[in-house]
């Protein structure tokens, strides 16, 4: 009894108190900033392992991007990495970076469904369907429910049960196997239902997008209502993205 | 020494022709006769076309030599093979899955079933009939944030007589793409990859592959990098999975404080390579991010917090009796049955066969670490609660006498160059989980002909299936997650 209380005392205060404005630690391989200097467009495309870089004029989608950092290594004056954990937004669109941009990234709240804001506000139950994803999106959307993060404080907790679940978010490029079961999952959530994709593998497919074990007919059936870029992506991501998709 | 055997180490590369290309009754026999001694096990066996056939390529560990024993066998197309698993039951996996990716018959095989490729509809499970027997059936979608595969329970009452393990869901065609993609950084994202938790790992093994195939040696400090951030790699899954079992046995406080204790370990590793997993830390022939001073003063500052309440909480669930009374003889797994299976890493330490590449075929800054591994003899959850206690202790030692003497950083980004041609390369790593393999052949251009990756996952699957009976049902998350094993990096 104790030796509990003294475990529990030792370990101070955990919590990130605002988790809006909290900063990931150290080096944090964000929203990248494309500048206007003139390099070999081609070269630069041609280091991306995922095909993200577009030329002329010269873009990143994060959709695609697997932050590996080989294009800012490779052009560290043209392409930076900004610690900027922000990366969710609804509109597909709003994830490709063109050169020259340095502006937050937004959710469009014109497209935002009505009855998202209007039911969901105050309690979100989602259930996380891992179709193809590598444990890494998973590691850290468990992450979220430690002490520190505490996404439950908001209200948004993942559910055991589809029954008990206001809408699916997924992981991984959406394996052939698993596409069945993801459809029945769907289906089995009450409506209204959301869908949100967790990491670049569930938004394009990443380095899987050519495999011909993915199915990701799902995608062009359902209205997804929040893209999660990162590989995997970070807690603080996840939160402010769902946070910004559900709150005022 | 035997004309009909290939003896290399780990991380070594040699001309296909150097190796021995046996009739299949030697082969079959060969291969049955190693595995015969306990101090050897199967590490790798696959097949990739080769003259208008299939050449079977046969790698076995020996522990105690320090060697692994390479051998070939060529087959033709649609060949029915007797299988070798009748008698070894530890390549069991790895004949279903030579069959599914390459339609080689092995007839007299105890478990032919599909490894991944499967019609969900149409999988014959195992049956038993009896008026007191029922199934249960658990998944694809679990419960938890966890990735999915299909556990078929046959149980009498709360009693498990049988679990079997449908796995493939999570399938996503890595070892094709790893031909298809030809570019470098294409193969070393796809190897981060394998099992996201183990990225680490995984991408050492490709690192050390692909360097070996080349033909170059990397730099102490690369090797010393990947070293460091493999034992991180460790102590953050094993305190990860601490808290889980804590967690399910309802031990809030234990799941509360390991499950935080993760975070500095995770954040240390973005703080260095910018990724809370590690990946990107790992590159073939050189390390991307520089070790500084400022962040060896930082880790240790972070160690010694951590240490302090890692073994606090540690010390109060090895004494209290509510936890230990739920991890205590459950999910036993025996020296025999782990031997059988081929088991590797904590599922084959926690039953006393020692099995660790760090210590029998060490790799990176490894040789002169001289690991001893860490071993229990339970067999049961608490051993493999335990084990992981005691290697995140070792781990800490570790990652102390590394830091101890940091190696100058070059930090230039270098090309491994190309891969030889016509040639063999073989490359093994101790993952947190356990051993990981990774093989490759090249062509007469230098290009692959085939990759091969096997995860510790792929021998321990059975493991669990074998450690839930005779257990009540509601025991099955946590033998569960006293293995945390992975289905992408078994799914491949």
């Amino acid at each position: 009894m104790f030796n509990s209380l003294k475990i529990f005392l030792h370990q101070g205060k955990q919590y990130i108190p605002d988790l809006r404005a909290a900063k990931a630690p150290g080096v944090f391989r964000g929203r990248p900033v494309i500048s206007t200097e003139k390099v070999d467009e081609q070269a630069l495309a041609s280091v991306c392992p995922s095909g993200a870089i577009s030329t002329s004029p010269v873009s990143i989608d994060l959709g695609r991007c697997l932050f590996c950092g080989e294009c800012e290594r490779c052009f560290p004056g043209k392409v930076h990495f900004t610690d900027d954990t922000h990366l969710a937004t609804n509109v597909r669109e709003r994830l490709i970076i063109r050169e020259g941009e340095d502006k937050p990234i937004e959710l469009d709240k014109e497209a935002i469904r009505p009855e998202i804001r209007k039911i969901f506000r105050n309690s979100l139950k989602l259930r996380q369907v891992s179709a193809g994803g590598d444990g890494s999106c998973e590691a850290e959307l468990n992450a979220t429910g430690n002490v520190q993060f505490d996404l439950g404080r908001y209200g948004i907790e993942f559910a055991a049960s589809p029954r008990h679940a206001d809408g699916v978010l997924i992981t991984g490029p959406i394996s052939g196997n698993m596409a069945k079961a993801l459809e029945l999952t769907y289906e089995a959530c009450p409506e209204p239902r959301i869908v949100v994709l967790d990491g670049t593998d569930a938004i394009s497919g990443g380095m899987f997008a050519d495999s011909p074990e993915l199915d990701r007919s799902f995608l062009e059936n359902h209205q997804v209502d929040l893209y999660i870029p990162g590989n995997p992506a970070h807690p603080l991501t996840v939160i402010n993205g769902l946070l910004d998709l559900t709150k005022k | 020494m035997n004309n009909n055997i290939l003896h290399i180490k780990n991380g070594s590369c040699t001309s296909v022709t150097e190796i021995p290309v046996l009739g299949y009754g030697d082969f079959r026999q060969t291969a049955s006769r190693l595995l015969g001694d306990k101090a050897r096990h199967c590490v790798s066996y696959f097949a990739y076309p080769c003259n208008e056939g299939f050449r079977l390529m046969m790698c076995i560990a020996d522990d105690s030599a320090h060697d692994i024993l390479v051998f070939a066998c060529d087959v033709e197309k649609d060949a029915e093979l007797p299988s070798i698993a009748a008698e070894q039951l530890a390549l069991e996996r790895f004949e279903r899955e030579i069959h599914e990716n390459w339609g080689l018959g092995f007839t007299g095989h105890p478990w032919y079933k599909p490894v991944r490729d499967f019609m969900p509809d149409k999988y014959k499970f195992f049956e038993m009939a009896g008026e007191e027997l029922h199934e249960v059936g658990v998944g694809p979608v679990h419960a938890g944030v966890i990735e999915p595969g299909h556990f078929r329970f046959i149980c009498n009452g709360e009693d498990v007589l049988h679990l079997e393990i449908q796995l493939g869901w999570q399938h996503r065609g890595i070892e094709k793409l790893m031909l298809d993609k030809k570019r470098l950084i294409e193969r070393v994202l796809l190897a981060e990859s394998i099992a996201g938790d183990t990225s680490v790992s995984h991408s050492t093994a490709f690192a050390g592959l692909w360097e070996a195939l080349c033909g170059t040696v990397p730099g102490d400090d690369v090797l010393w990098a990947r070293t460091l951030a493999a034992e991180l790699e460790r102590m953050a899954n094993h305190t990860g999975d601490l808290g889980a079992i804590c967690g399910d046995v309802a031990y809030q406080l234990g799941a509360a404080v390991y499950g935080r204790l993760r975070t500095p370990i995770v954040n240390f590793s973005q703080r260095w390579c910018g990724n809370r997993l590690g990946k990107g830390n790992v590159r073939p022939s050189y390390a991307p991010y520089a070790f500084t001073e400022e962040l060896r003063r930082q880790l240790l500052q972070d160690l010694t917090a951590y240490e302090r309440d890692f073994l606090e909480m540690s010390d109060k669930i090895q004494h209290f009796p509510s936890v230990l009374s739920r991890l205590d003889r459950t999910g036993v797994v025996s020296r025999e049955q782990a031997e059988a299976i081929g088991a590797v890493g904590m599922a084959a330490k926690c039953t006393s066969v020692c099995r660790d590449i760090r210590a029998s075929h060490p790799y990176a800054a490894y040789p002169a670490l001289s690991i001893e591994p860490v071993v229990k003899d339970g067999g049961d959850v608490l051993a493999r609660t335990e084990l992981r206690i005691d290697e995140v202790k070792q781990s800490l030692a570790i990652v102390r006498v590394l830091l101890e003497n940091v190696p100058a950083f070059d930090g230039k980004m270098r090309s491994p160059g190309q891969p030889k041609a016509d040639s063999f390369a073989i490359s093994l790593t101790e993952g947190w989980r356990g051993e990981i393999c990774h093989c490759a052949v090249t062509g007469a251009d230098g290009e692959l002909l085939t990759y091969k990756i096997k995860d510790p996952s792929f021998h321990n699957w059975m493991a669990l299936a074998l450690a839930v009976r005779g257990n009540e049902i509601s025991d099955f998350p946590i033998c569960n997650k006293s293995f945390n094993l992975s289905y992408c990096g078994h799914d491949l």
